[in-house]
């Protein structure tokens, strides 16, 4: 393996704040005085680049919204033919959809996290139960 | 700094949470990264080789669906590298193009069957405040129980 690839690194960031937009993250790395490529997309950017520049643009983009911007890392490199929809003849990318699904969560989990460094309490949740068998008895009598 | 195994394996949540609370996640992302920028590529796109069926062989038996063992000839490695496991069930998303039941349950399967720290938990439901505070919590304290940097280099 070549050790440039090696270093190489991509992270998706995703950006779930009400008060930082995906543009304010893509200026903040703009700024950033190091060799790396970003991509902005509908839920936030991906940034590519040396591991240590990557890893220190993505903290500073973070720290505008700890608990409101998620990151992880991604496999293949923006715009890569093998995942890009403009050589795949259009549609969501591969991987796209479980992204969506984890998207629509994120402002819940941002709240819990604040939630969380406040120290609030865990209110105590009602686990799902099966009905009971003499209350649907009850139930389908009671529809005669 | 513990590697945590993450179930779905691409998941963002997880691999945020885990990165966030100090420790290492062993996620599909970085595998397939290796995968892909292999430069001596035997089969494009995706440089798959007929031996990662052979190497799924070890986590399931030649008459599993070869898709099966192909899977596990990467996340098979992925288990047996991690210190500790987070699980997240009712998570059918994980049903599609990352991996199909069957993977999923042999994965799951196979985390389980590893002798180390392991949490399960729910995927809250959209919305629902308080489901999420407790898939946090849960989460937040389980990573901070493990044994991070300091207490690593005191062993």
């Amino acid at each position: 393996m070549s050790q440039g690839q090696n270093d190489t690194l991509t992270k998706i960031v995703v950006i779930s704040s009400d008060s930082v937009l995906p543009i304010d993250a893509a200026m903040r790395i703009y700024q950033s005085d190091t060799n790396i490529v970003i991509k902005e997309t509908c839920f936030g950017t991906m940034v590519t680049g040396p591991r240590d520049a990557v890893n220190r643009v993505v903290r500073e983009v973070v720290d505008l919204d700890r608990n409101h911007i998620f990151v992880k890392e991604r496999g293949f490199l923006p715009g890569d033919e093998r995942r890009c929809r403009s050589s795949r003849g259009g549609g969501p990318r591969p991987g796209f959809h479980y992204l969506r699904h984890e998207v629509q969560m994120l402002p819940t989990i941002g709240k819990a996290l604040d939630a969380y460094d406040r120290k609030a309490p865990l209110k105590e949740i009602g686990s799902k139960k099966k009905l009971d068998v003499d209350k649907l008895e009850d139930m389908i009598k009671s529809e005669l | 700094m513990v590697k945590v195994i993450i179930y779905p394996t691409n998941s963002l949540i997880l691999s945020d949470l885990v990165e966030r609370f100090g420790h290492k996640p062993i996620a599909m992302m970085e595998k397939i990264k290796e995968k892909i920028s292999t430069v001596s590529v035997d089969s494009p796109p995706l440089n798959i080789t007929p031996e990662e069926p052979k190497m799924g062989l070890k986590y399931a038996a030649v008459e599993v669906p070869a898709g099966v063992r192909g899977r596990m000839a990467i996340v098979g490695p992925m288990i047996e590298e991690a210190q500790a496991g987070i699980i997240v069930n009712d998570s059918p998303m994980a049903f599609g193009c990352m991996g199909c039941a069957r993977t999923n349950e042999l994965t799951k399967y196979l985390i389980r069957q590893r002798e180390m720290p392991i949490l399960e938990v729910d995927y809250p439901r959209e919305g629902n405040d308080e489901e999420a505070k407790g898939f946090v919590y849960k989460i937040a304290e389980f990573l901070k129980s493990l044994p991070g940097d300091e207490e690593e280099d005191k062993a």
